[in-house]
């Protein structure tokens, strides 16, 4: 079995003494070329991995700055093969691309058929918000059959028992949900994360743990980073977007959270 | 299953554990399983954050659906609040345009708060306390499952926000003013396509985020496990309730049982007991809008693909990215692009059929109802009509068919005026009855002295 892009990426930043910076950027705002030029800019700012979105009409779990750049993107007509376009890219400008997406589009475009495209474009899998492990059995086979890393949440509200079932069903890292929410950006990260990150880390201690909702800056990144194995930033990179700062606007919050991960205090 | 009796409160195939005998609980049907799939539709497609609540509210339902003090307190509501048993009404005036057969009304328009929506909030209510939760949310789309939830929520005492898509509110006013007088928070959604889908994934996100003290106070057979299998329960007594009323009068059963589509919880709900009676029809009629050729319809299982929306699989109207299409109706509360779980099983196992009827269609058996019986439908309701009208002529003169009317039309009359009182939908032409030059009743208050409420009392 091929070894799991993302851990490996997370690992050679442990490595390093550091956490894992995850930047989310959703392809087509406010077109598919400016979006992934703005993906790119992460990457060369100091991203390890893009968080490549999948604009979907009802994307339940996301909050109103999410909502408003995907709904452009889906308006017009943004699909897999553009998202296909922006992991080529990620790849090439070296990070490690992963896909996130709600379920339907996925299961439109054929669960088989996106995993080979998917491998083939040289992503490491999919972060799925709506997919939990009872209902990902093609996901999970055809994921297994490709190499692909499987990325599942876990929230505050999750079951010991739960907990063990999706860290045991996980590939890659798992999405720990640092509050229960939407996304958005949030003044202060809830020490809620941290201690689902203990609880997590217990019901499997071998798997990497990535936190993410409400992160916005360089600050709340290092305050993460001293628990946690990556940080997951969305909506503040959607912000700089929707604002019109594009490229240069997400290569400085890049490298303000680049800044942030790469604090004293992370953890050894 | 017990099938072909007359299902006498001692004689029926119960699921009850030992209790008073007063109040046996009718046999379910064999779907969905214990995680809540009917076939390959249904399951929980939902954040890993709501699942708990979702585990919580299963358990917790599961207890509650077969404790005697639940099933007396739900019985003595339906009977002292809502109304029931609703009366079965023969409407032959109205069948003459079904070819000759003879249609049997299931009178829901006649519950509290007007429709069948009464039936299933009361449970959920009575659900929320039990889980010790202080607050509902809902969605809406018509406004019918919004004013059933605010009413209950007036009752049991809960705080309560009502989700409505922005287009909704302006289509249904009268019913936003209806939440807001119970008491509801009524919040307009401006995001997405502004209508019901948008509303639901607004309270999904409310849900997330207040779980600890809210409840999801969902309307139709649709969502996540447990919801379309627990609105079902409460639902099914429409059909309990018709299968006994015609078997006693008639001696039989109907030949097809009909209700319209949109999440489907009135249909299911009249479904449901007749499932085991394989000489019954059961058909669906869904919102055929435009028509389903224009793309412009909610006929979501008629002109639909399987896929994942709101938190389970079923038919949805949705494009060749996977991303859900609007959907078009003249009716609010048929103006989705999803469908129930089980609608979808029913159709794929060939147990229920599904059609189209357009606006045209629904709004001519709307009109009909109303001049020929005196009674006038929700346009939702006028799509099962018009579906009668249809098979009527189908099957003839010795056919007997079920109607479900799941809702009055009083919140209606303002679409149905603009419809029929305009040559076209544009211009503002009043049509026959409405005089132009008519003059106001004699000390009547014009529009332009008209004294908002608040105010009225100091120019009396």
């Amino acid at each position: 079995m091929t070894t799991s892009k993302l851990a490996e990426r997370i690992d050679a930043a442990k490595a390093e003494g550091r956490a894992a910076l995850i930047a989310y950027l959703p392809v087509g705002y406010p077109d598919v070329d400016t979006s992934i030029d703005a993906m790119v800019a992460a990457v060369e700012a100091g991203a390890d991995a893009i968080e490549i979105g999948v604009p979907y009409s009802d994307p339940g779990i996301d909050g109103p700055v999410i909502q408003e750049a995907v709904d452009v993107a889906v308006r017009a007509g943004v699909g897999i093969p553009d998202v296909l376009r922006a992991v080529r890219a990620v790849a090439d400008a070296g990070a490690v691309p992963v896909v996130m997406t709600y379920w339907n589009p996925i299961e439109r475009y054929g669960v088989e058929r996106f995993a080979t495209d998917l491998d083939a474009a040289g992503g490491a899998g999919l972060i799925t918000p709506d997919l939990i492990p009872e209902e990902a059995g093609e996901w999970i086979a055809a994921s297994e059959r490709a190499g692909l890393d499987r990325v599942f949440l876990v929230a505050p509200s999750s079951t010991d028992a739960r907990l063990r079932s999706t860290t045991a069903a996980s590939r890659g890292f798992v999405y720990v949900a640092s509050t229960m929410g939407v996304t958005g950006a949030r003044a202060t990260v809830s020490d809620a994360a941290q201690r689902l990150v203990a609880r997590t880390r217990e019901a499997r201690p071998d798997i990497a743990l990535c936190v993410g909702l409400g992160v916005s800056n360089g600050d709340q990144a290092a305050e993460i980073a001293a628990y946690a194995d990556g940080v997951i930033v969305g909506s503040a990179y959607v912000r700089e977007m929707l604002e019109g700062r594009g490229a240069d606007g997400v290569r400085a919050l890049t490298e303000d959270l680049a800044r942030g991960v790469r604090s004293a205090g992370v953890r050894a | 299953m017990g099938v072909g009796r007359v299902p006498t409160l001692d004689g029926m195939t119960t699921t009850s554990p030992p209790q008073t005998g007063e109040l046996p609980l009718p046999a379910r049907p064999g779907w969905p399983d214990a995680t809540g799939h009917f076939g390959i539709f249904g399951g929980r497609f939902v954040p890993e954050a709501l699942i708990a609540a979702l585990d919580d509210l299963t358990e917790a339902y599961e207890a509650m659906r077969v404790d005697p003090v639940f099933l007396e307190e739900f019985a003595r509501l339906q009977r002292d609040y809502t109304g029931r048993p609703s009366p079965v009404t023969e409407v032959p005036k109205f069948a003459e345009h079904c070819g000759g057969a003879r249609v049997l009304l299931k009178r829901e328009d006649l519950n509290h708060t007007g429709s069948h929506k009464i039936n299933n909030v009361l449970g959920q209510a009575l659900l929320t306390k039990r889980i010790g939760k202080t607050r509902v949310i809902a969605e809406t789309g018509a406004g019918q499952h919004g004013v059933a939830t605010a009413t209950a929520a007036a009752l049991m005492g809960l705080s309560c926000t009502v989700y409505m898509g922005e287009e909704d509110t302006r289509r249904q006013a009268l019913n936003v003013a209806r939440m807001r007088l119970l008491g509801a928070e009524v919040i307009p959604v401006t995001t997405g396509s502004r209508t019901l889908k948008d509303a639901i994934n607004e309270a999904f996100r409310d849900w997330v985020t207040n779980v600890d003290t809210t409840n999801y106070v969902f309307g139709t057979v649709a969502g996540p496990h447990p919801f379309p299998a627990m609105v079902r329960d409460f639902q099914r007594v429409i059909g309990d309730e018709a299968r006994g009323q015609v078997l006693e009068r008639e001696g039989r059963l109907p030949d097809a049982v009909l209700a319209c589509v949109g999440g489907g919880s009135n249909a299911i709900g009249i479904f449901t007991a007749f499932v085991p009676d394989d000489g019954v029809r059961l058909i669906g009629l869904e919102a055929g809008g435009d028509g389903v050729d224009t793309g412009r319809h909610a006929a979501t299982i008629t002109g639909g693909t399987p896929g994942v929306l709101h938190g389970a699989r079923s038919y949805l109207l949705q494009d060749h990215n996977g991303q859900t299409i609007e959907s078009h109706s003249i009716s609010a509360g048929l103006d989705y692009p999803g469908v129930g779980p089980e609608h979808s099983y029913l159709n794929d196992i060939g147990r229920a059929e599904y059609r189209p009827i357009t606006d045209a269609e629904a709004m001519e058996a709307f009109a009909l109802l109303c001049r020929t019986e005196g009674i006038i439908p929700a346009i939702e309701s006028a799509h099962a009509l018009a579906g009668a009208m249809k098979l009527g002529r189908e099957l003839g003169p010795d056919a007997m068919l079920l109607v479900n009317l799941s809702g009055r039309g009083d919140k209606d009359v303002e679409t149905a005026s603009r419809w029929f009182g305009l040559g076209d939908r544009e211009e503002v032409d009043p049509g026959p009855g409405l005089d132009t030059d008519q003059q106001p009743t004699e000390g009547a208050v014009s529009n332009d002295e008209a004294v908002a409420g608040p105010d009225a009392g100091e120019q009396a």
